[in-house]
């Protein structure tokens, strides 16, 4: 048996201190590197956590093994949680964190499949990984491999028309071995989403669209858990998840704050973070 | 035998086949390629008719996918393929392609280095009457300046054929622009392309017209002229654009007085753009380019608005004689 089944975790309070974890090494990170990008990184971990460790085929040590199931992150600015959770998943020795961003790091700015084994597809120009992950979900079913993919957008993200042509692809062609999951934070770079340009009814939008839409509190690991086996279960059409998040979540310092998109903490700030996050 | 007078028995040994556009020797190809191996697939935005992948789709349709009109998608789902180890060819009207989608293939193709074959049609202002709209003239110059890209523009039915089954058989990613004119033949029957080498037809002592796609053709009918008036033209068939026959290149400029490149393009940045940037670099010599001079196209017949835009044997033959001169 190789490590891809081992370490799967099925107990939901195992997975809220895995998350925890997540969340002080993404902060560490950002800390250490100085730039980055941290609200949409905390809003996504515990989705992303559930993701990986809850649901998913990989084996850390053959990154290209054929059975494994894809995870394409489209809202590449997240890079820190891919990172994180890589580190944690055993993709690189963990002191690797702390090269982030540096030259001739692994760790780019966003994430680069080149340079980092494990990420299946560059990301970073916005609206694209849905696209990307519809292609891998044809190619996996075309081989009779039940392996399947996921693919975390961001709410803001959605804005680009790309995702709507994928959206489109997606129910045209069933693609029901693929799961999105829309980090619903409700804030970019310029402001709230809905000032900015008005995303909602997002649920409404992708059933429109020919998609079984779920919608669950994204902190809430139970519910997310519970999300992920649903998707599974879902067969003639793709599933969305749209998780309902905080920009930033884990410390009252970041959360909910459009400053934090672009921004890394201090070390006071990351010191306090931490022992919330550990209090939390 | 001399090269010039082999070059012109190869000439007669293939101009008694009926022209053919470049894009129905690709759907032939395509065809073919998907017999001999399942893991080809093929995509499409709204135009398999006119691109011609509709003869692969008809025959492998669980392996065709049919995107709509959105070319950004298109490229997406084709990257996704190929991570999954498929072999996607991805086409539409050149424009589209790579202008619509440049992102998507900056991001997901070139950057990532995926295994997707881009092929498009329509290239270049022989589209004719559709307009400006839909003659690609900048496609060559945007996809030459993505690092890991490979450009090819084939010359004819023979060249494309050989081509597409050297694009599946290399890992990274490619483009090849084919046209929607119907050309005549040109390259030698047995001819097979190889990435990065060019076809000498003959390498000139007074000029070397360096050409790619259509423009070989009108290279060879110029060079006749020019024989008949005591020039010795070579011709340089550089359907590798990226990369570059670089060894050709130097011998060409080392050999004779004047370089002039001849491509379906603008002047900047193509074929023209390439052949200037090594030259000034590790050779310098007269240049010449021919296509279009920093403009767009318009509608017309293909033959009408090649002999608008300067883009015939004739204005060939007129350009060099005149810059020979000087």
């Amino acid at each position: 048996m190789n490590s891809a089944t081992k370490g799967k975790i099925t107990d939901v309070e195992e997975l809220r201190k895995v998350a925890k974890k997540i969340r002080i090494n993404i902060l560490h990170m950002l800390t250490q590197s100085g730039s980055g990008h941290t609200g949409g990184s905390l809003s996504a971990a515990d989705i992303a956590t559930a993701i990986y460790f809850s649901k998913m085929k990989f084996d850390a040590a053959n990154p290209k093994w054929d059975e494994r199931d894809r995870f394409v992150m489209s809202k590449g600015h997240a890079a820190p949680l891919i990172y994180a959770i890589m580190a944690e998943a055993g993709y690189f020795p963990k002191e690797t964190i702390d090269t982030l961003r540096k030259v001739e790091s692994p760790l780019q700015g966003h994430p680069c499949c080149q340079k980092l084994p494990g990420i299946e597809v560059s990301t970073g120009s916005l609206g694209q990984g849905l696209s990307v992950s519809n292609g891998m979900a044809l190619g996996l079913r075309l081989d009779n491999n039940p392996a399947r993919v996921y693919c975390i957008m961001g709410d803001g993200e959605i804005q680009e028309g790309q995702i709507w042509e994928a959206a489109m692809t997606a129910a045209h062609y069933k693609i029901d071995n693929l799961c999105a999951v829309i980090d619903n934070n409700g804030l970019q770079i310029d402001g709230p989403v809905e000032k900015i340009m008005n995303i909602h009814p997002i649920h409404d939008k992708w059933e429109a669209f020919g998609w079984h839409v779920i919608d669950i509190d994204g902190h809430d690991m139970e519910a997310i858990v519970k999300a992920l086996d649903e998707a599974e279960t879902v067969k003639g059409k793709p599933t969305v998840i749209v998780a309902n998040t905080t920009k930033g979540k884990g410390s009252v310092i970041f959360e909910g704050k459009v400053e934090f998109h672009g921004v890394t903490p201090t070390e006071d700030e990351f010191n306090m973070a931490v022992k919330e996050i550990n209090n939390g | 035998m001399g090269e010039r007078a082999e070059a012109v028995e190869t000439m007669n040994a293939t101009s008694e086949k009926k022209p053919k556009a470049t894009r129905e020797a690709y759907g032939e190809a395509l065809l073919e390629l998907g017999k001999k191996r399942d893991d080809i697939v093929v995509l499409d935005a709204d135009l398999s008719g006119s691109t011609k992948t509709a003869k692969f789709a008809k025959e492998f349709p669980d392996r065709f996918f049919n995107l709509g009109i959105a070319e950004q998608d298109m490229i997406g789902t084709a990257a996704g393929l190929s991570l999954t180890g498929k072999v996607p060819f991805a086409s539409t009207f050149a424009v589209f392609e790579t202008g619509r989608a440049w992102d998507q293939i900056r991001l997901t193709v070139c950057y990532s280095n995926t295994n997707v074959k881009l092929v498009a049609t329509h290239g270049g202002i022989t589209v004719g009457e559709d307009g400006a709209s839909h003659q690609a003239l900048e496609d060559i110059a945007i996809m030459r300046a993505l690092p890991n890209m490979n450009v090819i523009v084939p010359a004819d039915a023979v060249e494309t054929t050989s081509v597409i089954q050297s694009v599946a058989d290399q890992i990274g990613p490619f483009y090849v622009r084919c046209g929607r004119a119907k050309v005549p033949h040109v390259m030698p029957d047995d001819y097979e392309f190889v990435l990065g080498k060019a076809y000498t037809f003959h390498m000139g002592r007074d000029v070397n017209i360096v050409a790619t796609g259509i423009m070989v053709d009108a290279a060879l009918k110029a060079a006749e002229t020019l024989s008949d008036q005591g020039i010795d033209a070579g011709v340089i068939n550089m359907a590798s654009i990226k990369p570059l026959d670089e060894a050709v290149l130097l011998e060409a400029a080392q050999k004779s007085k004047l370089i002039v490149t001849a491509e379906e393009h603008s002047i900047i940045g193509g074929l023209g753009g390439a052949v200037c940037e090594f030259l000034a670099e590790n050779c310098p010599v007269p240049v010449k380019r021919i296509g279009v001079n920093d403009s767009f196209g318009c509608s017309g017949s293909s033959s009408e608005l090649l002999k608008l835009y300067g883009m015939t044997a004739e204005h060939m033959v007129e350009t060099i004689k005149s810059s020979l001169s000087i």
